[in-house]
């Protein structure tokens, strides 16, 4: 069975204003839309056209995250996963104990590949794929906008600074997703009625068997980022020049 | 050297492309000198590492560079680097790599190898366990506490001034690491942008274009504008959207992430999700003809206007104003050139 993994989190809308909770405990998620993190939805696109093409056989969406998440779950299931593995949490983990449950998750399935997004937009890290990777002691292709299968390998054209690098993979690994890859499609009514009969598990890390690594990191408080000062009004071109100069920035 | 004991010793992961050290490297020498009482090394890995070790060796602050030469070392592939820097660790209390495509790639692995999370875009030092970063794309700004054995971190090459430069060159040591390494990853190629333009994720001058620009032709006031400037050029999602550029150029939060000194947009309204991706610009321009556009809230200089007649007027402008100081558009790269080594 030539299997895919996708990593699903379950994200406050990129479209959302956020807002920093007054204790400094974190941002308002409360009454806030929520959906799949943008560039899992990339990673989950990718995995369907690979299916598509006969290249994969079975896609399982999984994550881990509150009991909430199913949502987001279903919305993979209906976008053309197979199957989808919750595993539930109370608190956030950090990047290393996801990795962890990711990495139990490879060995119980065997996939050929897991595609992750390069990032969550909610905290930003940026760990999990390339933490997989080392755990897993397999190749790391991260910020992916081009992947082409090919027997035991991948070839995978990166996002890079400085332009554009192709690397050369062996099969399994892990992929991350830059927005370039793909986009992802629209979910259609007939296939929201029809992931309500896929199957969704959920489980824990202690069912599951993940190791959980210590804490090694620890947030102490959350701010809104520093105010811009008030900006000013200029006429014409001529006014704009000036104060470009002015700030020092001609 | 006065009395204060070395109660920290960090090591910087150099990033270096085609002989030349990448200024992130310095950028993260400046972060490292905020944790207190630190000793500073910089590790270049590299097939050939002399010139680059050299140029390492010139950055103030740091007490020496250490030289892995391996040819498995030609290229920075993560899978490779990671298990060499992890065997270094042993020695250091901080492990510290540029936010870039490349530390992004590479220091998680590392941090995996010795069993920490990240620290992941530094932008503050607070003492050498406690630092800050954005989150939610900037828009909210974290204080962590590195609480594991070690630090791994990356820097946000935005938040940081390079270290100068030394008076004396710090001493080089080749180091001879017997790790086994992966034979799984090959690196097979690497394509550069069009060149004539800066990068648009590293310029130090953006010029933005949204829908109001109304056709991919009308873009061709905003290109000469940008090359008038030696600016780099970027999009919003609508323009993106309506086809009037590719979708690399799209700056946002679901497009790219930039920290320019100038940032001039033109004709975009403003949506959320572009003015997380810009808010962290030094200086912000908005030309628009709605001066109610959200984007006048965040933009430090506003011009209310039609966009075709002001930027041609802009443009000739600028141009007569370079003319006549002699400055050259390419100096736009200064001071943050972080692009500039990895493009030749």
């Amino acid at each position: 069975m030539n299997r895919i993994l996708v990593g699903i989190k379950r994200v406050v809308d990129f479209s959302v204003r956020v807002r920093v909770k007054p204790d400094g405990s974190g941002v308002v998620t409360d009454g806030v839309k929520m959906s799949i993190n943008p560039f899992d939805e990339i990673a989950l696109e990718e995995a369907l056209r690979i299916r598509e093409r006969g290249l994969a056989d079975e896609i399982i969406a999984v994550s881990v995250g509150p009991a909430q998440a199913q949502q987001q779950l279903r919305t993979a299931l209906a976008m053309g996963a197979d199957r989808a593995v919750l595993v539930q949490v109370g608190e956030p983990l950090e990047p290393l104990a996801v990795a962890h449950v990711l990495l139990e998750l490879v060995r119980q399935h065997q996939p050929q590949l897991v595609i992750l997004g390069k990032q969550a937009i909610d905290d930003d890290n940026g760990q999990t794929g390339q933490m997989l990777a080392a755990l897993w002691e397999r190749p790391q292709a991260t910020f992916a906008s081009r992947l082409e299968l090919d027997g035991a390998g991948a070839r995978v054209t990166r996002e890079v600074d400085a332009g554009l690098e192709t690397l050369l993979i062996e099969l399994p690994a892990v992929i991350t997703t830059d927005l370039r890859l793909n986009e992802p499609r629209y979910v259609k009514l007939p296939d929201i009625m029809k992931a309500k009969r896929k199957p969704l598990d959920v489980t824990t890390p202690a069912a599951l068997g993940a190791m959980l690594p210590a804490t090694s990191t620890r947030t102490l408080k959350v701010e809104p980022p520093p105010a811009r000062a008030r900006g000013v009004r200029v006429a014409n071109a001529s006014e704009l020049v000036a104060a470009l100069a002015q700030r020092g920035v001609l | 050297m006065s009395a204060a004991p070395v109660a920290n010793a960090a090591l910087i992961i150099a990033e270096h492309a085609q002989g030349r050290l990448n200024v992130s490297t310095a950028k993260c020498v400046r972060c490292a000198q905020a944790i207190d009482s630190v000793v500073i090394d910089v590790a270049v890995l590299a097939a050939d590492a002399g010139a680059i070790a050299a140029q390492a060796a010139q950055v103030a602050g740091i007490r020496r560079v250490v030289s892995i030469e391996r040819p498995e070392n030609a290229e920075a592939l993560a899978a490779v680097w990671a298990p060499q820097i992890a065997a270094l660790a042993p020695q250091y209390t901080h492990l510290l790599g540029p936010s870039t495509t490349f530390g992004k790639d590479l220091m998680p692995r590392v941090a995996a190898l010795l069993g920490v999370s990240q620290i992941s875009d530094i932008m503050a030092v607070q003492s050498a366990r406690r630092f800050r970063r954005p989150i939610y794309a900037n828009n909210a700004v974290a204080t962590v506490e590195a609480i594991g054995h070690i630090v791994v971190g990356t820097v946000r090459t935005a938040s940081f001034q390079p270290a100068a430069a030394a008076s004396s060159p710090a001493p080089i040591e080749s180091v001879a690491l017997q790790t086994a390494l992966p034979q799984h990853t090959r690196f097979v190629s690497r394509s550069l942008p069009s060149v004539g333009r800066p990068d648009l994720q590293t310029a130090a001058r953006v010029v933005s274009g949204g829908r109001a620009l109304a056709s991919a032709d009308n873009f061709q006031i905003l290109y000469r504008l940008a090359d008038a400037l030696g600016a780099a050029v970027g999009a919003s999602r609508a323009a993106v959207d309506a086809g009037y550029v590719p979708n690399d150029l799209q700056v946002g939060q679901t497009g790219k992430i930039i920290a320019p000194e100038l940032y001039i947009a033109l004709g975009i309204s403003g949506a959320i999700q572009h003015l997380t991706g810009i808010k962290d610009a030094r200086t912000i321009v908005a030309i628009n003809k709605d001066g109610e556009a959200p984007i006048f809230e965040v933009a430090d200089i506003g011009l209310v206007g039609d966009l075709f007649k002001i930027v041609p007027e802009l443009e000739a402008l600028i141009r007569a104003r370079t003319h006549g100081s002699g400055a050259k558009a390419c100096d736009a790269q200064e001071p943050d050139g972080s692009h500039a080594p990895t493009l030749s």
